[in-house]
């Protein structure tokens, strides 16, 4: 199948330290993959450069053939790539239902109105109904200073959502989660991500997420891939169980 | 957001404020004018502030409205008040349009002390300019008003304040329509995150500017009514002390209400005049101490009397202790 997003040979080091080491990979369409490793592996390294906010030092990256390695968040985010944060980035004085507003105005960046409404009444029913995948419709009118960490994430994910994206990239989403609500958290992401986007890229921790959600793991380990491949078989590699997952799973 | 007045209510409210001034002592109508024209220039800095960025240095954009309105009137004898609000508007967008996308990138402190930067070359090229009249600058003649010719003084203050009120009016009804639109509420978010704004697919950068640009028409139109009020124009249009002037009404004002700019510019007039007459070597002490009250009394300024924060800050009921609750719930 042709690769959605393909990466070849990247590399980036920030003086002595080797954040990507000629990483390659391809990620093809309706894939739901994992990246895992310790902190310093290099994934977040990763998900900043296929968005645009690190340029790589050497190396290419495609999004459906075309160069993306040099383009800014921007236009990334405009080609087909979104996504959200380990700490959500959220306009915290606005409501959810304001924020969504917001990413919906993305759309059609060239052509900000000056005169109509932020919230006309189609727009507003838009980011409604998206809040209601979530199952946050009843926090659509509260600010976002009110409410929970958890609820943060899910708008969070919900703003990357709203471009429908080729490629969505999700930078730890059950991160703050309790450990009884994690696997709901998670459900519910996967079900509400499901209608818009077809591929799924999340970096995480927890191995029982990993297991239970990905159908590709790839094992970063000072900025190289470890191991790429079926979660089970990732997972029991001697050199994962050693360097990333301590032994879990 | 609050739906708040409907823009024809604000029409009227226009409408009633300009016929007031046919009542109004003759010493208030050059006071109201200064303000609604200290107002004008206030707004465009309230609505650069909403992107998170203050410009202190709006005297350049006054300074450019002024100066291309004098020039064109000595140049081609236009002297109608509607016509040079709106070459100041022009020559201060232009202008705008010129400084906005340089400066834009920039922000918090190293944009403010831009903007004062340019301000002060500007101010430092017309000192230096002879053609222009140096230092002492030079003078315009009496504004008219299609086609009509004031003598009377009374008559011609209450031209000018006719023509203040309406402009900075519909500037003000404009500036209401922006904060509540599209661009209004992702200046908003510029303001908040403009990184999360580009990744959504958004130009910070774009939107700052555009917001700059409108900041500086409104300047370049105040110039103008500066200009028609003093007939004269001069480098202190351009100074750092004027620019300063405005900044201290959009403080007083707030970010949060159009209406509050009108008000903080009134009352700072009025303070200023009341205090000039009655405490001729202190006045400017009781200015000091009348912007201080306001900050620590109002630190939203003026506009938070009657708009609350946009949403009470209110801890959220689940970070409240179960006995907190509890409590709360019985």
């Amino acid at each position: 199948m042709k690769p959605v997003l393909s990466v070849h040979g990247l590399d980036k080091r920030f003086g002595a330290v080797v954040a990507a080491d000629a990483l390659s990979i391809d990620i093809a369409a309706g894939q739901r993959v994992s990246l895992i490793g310790a902190n310093g592996a290099g994934k977040t390294t990763f998900v900043n450069m296929v968005t645009g906010y690190l340029k790589p030092d050497s190396g290419s990256i495609l999004l459906d053939g075309m160069d993306i390695g040099r383009r800014s968040p921007r236009n990334v985010a405009r080609l087909g790539i979104s996504r959200s944060f380990q700490i959500p980035q959220l306009f915290v004085d606005l409501t959810a239902v304001e924020n969504l507003a917001v990413a919906f105005s993305g759309m059609h960046a060239q052509a900000l109105s000056f005169h109509s409404p932020a919230q006309a009444q189609g727009r507003r029913d838009k980011a409604i109904e998206l809040l209601a995948r979530f199952g946050l419709a009843e926090v659509a009118d509260r600010p976002i200073f009110e409410l929970a960490g958890g609820v943060r994430k899910l708008i969070d994910i919900a703003m990357a959502l709203v471009r429908r994206p080729k490629l969505l990239l999700l930078d730890e989403p059950t991160s703050g989660v309790s450990a009884e609500e994690k696997f709901a958290t998670m459900d519910r992401v996967i079900h509400a991500v499901a209608p818009d986007a077809a591929t799924i890229v999340f970096v995480e921790h927890d191995m029982e997420i990993v297991n239970r959600y990905a159908d590709r793991v790839v094992a970063f380990y000072q900025g190289r891939i470890l191991a790429d491949g079926d979660p089970r078989d990732v997972l029991r590699e001697p050199e994962v169980r050693r360097y990333v997952t301590g032994g879990a799973a | 957001m609050k739906p708040g007045l409907h823009p024809l209510v604000m029409l009227a409210l226009v409408a009633a404020v300009t016929l007031f001034g046919r009542v109004l002592p003759t010493w208030t109508l050059s006071l109201a004018t200064i303000a609604a024209s200290n107002a004008l220039i206030a707004l465009g800095i309230v609505v650069l502030a909403r992107t998170g960025n203050v410009s202190f240095g709006q005297g350049l954009f006054f300074a450019g409205g002024g100066y291309g309105v004098a020039l064109v009137a000595n140049a081609w004898g236009i002297t109608d008040a509607v016509a040079q609000v709106i070459i100041g508007a022009v020559c201060g967008g232009l202008l705008g349009l010129v400084i906005g996308p340089l400066i834009a990138r920039y922000s918090g402190i190293f944009f403010g002390m831009l903007t004062l930067a340019l301000s002060m070359v500007l101010y430092g090229a017309l000192v230096k300019s002879s053609a222009l009249g140096g230092s002492d600058g030079f003078n315009v003649g009496r504004p008219s008003l299609f086609g009509m010719i004031f003598n009377d003084t009374r008559e011609a203050d209450f031209m000018l304040y006719a023509v203040s009120v309406i402009t900075t009016g519909l500037a003000g009804i404009a500036a209401t329509i922006l904060f509540r639109s599209e661009l209004g509420l992702v200046s908003l978010a510029v303001r908040e995150n403009n990184l999360r704004t580009e990744y959504l697919g958004l130009s910070a950068t774009r939107i700052i500017t555009i917001n700059f640009v409108i900041a500086a028409i409104f300047a370049g139109a105040s110039g103008a009514f500066a200009l028609m009020a003093q007939r004269h124009v001069d480098p202190q249009f351009a100074y750092w002390t004027t620019s300063g002037e405005f900044v201290f009404v959009a403080v007083l004002a707030g970010y949060q209400s159009v209406a509050a700019v009108f008000v903080a510019s009134l009352a700072l007039e009025l303070v200023r005049s009341f205090s000039n007459l009655y405490l001729p070597n202190t006045w400017q002490l009781v200015l000091g101490a009348f912007l201080l009250g306001v900050i620590l009394f109002l630190p939203r300024g003026i506009g938070s009397l009657w708009v609350r924060d946009r949403h009470k800050r209110i801890k959220p009921a689940a970070a409240l202790p179960v006995a907190a609750q509890k409590e709360a719930a019985q």
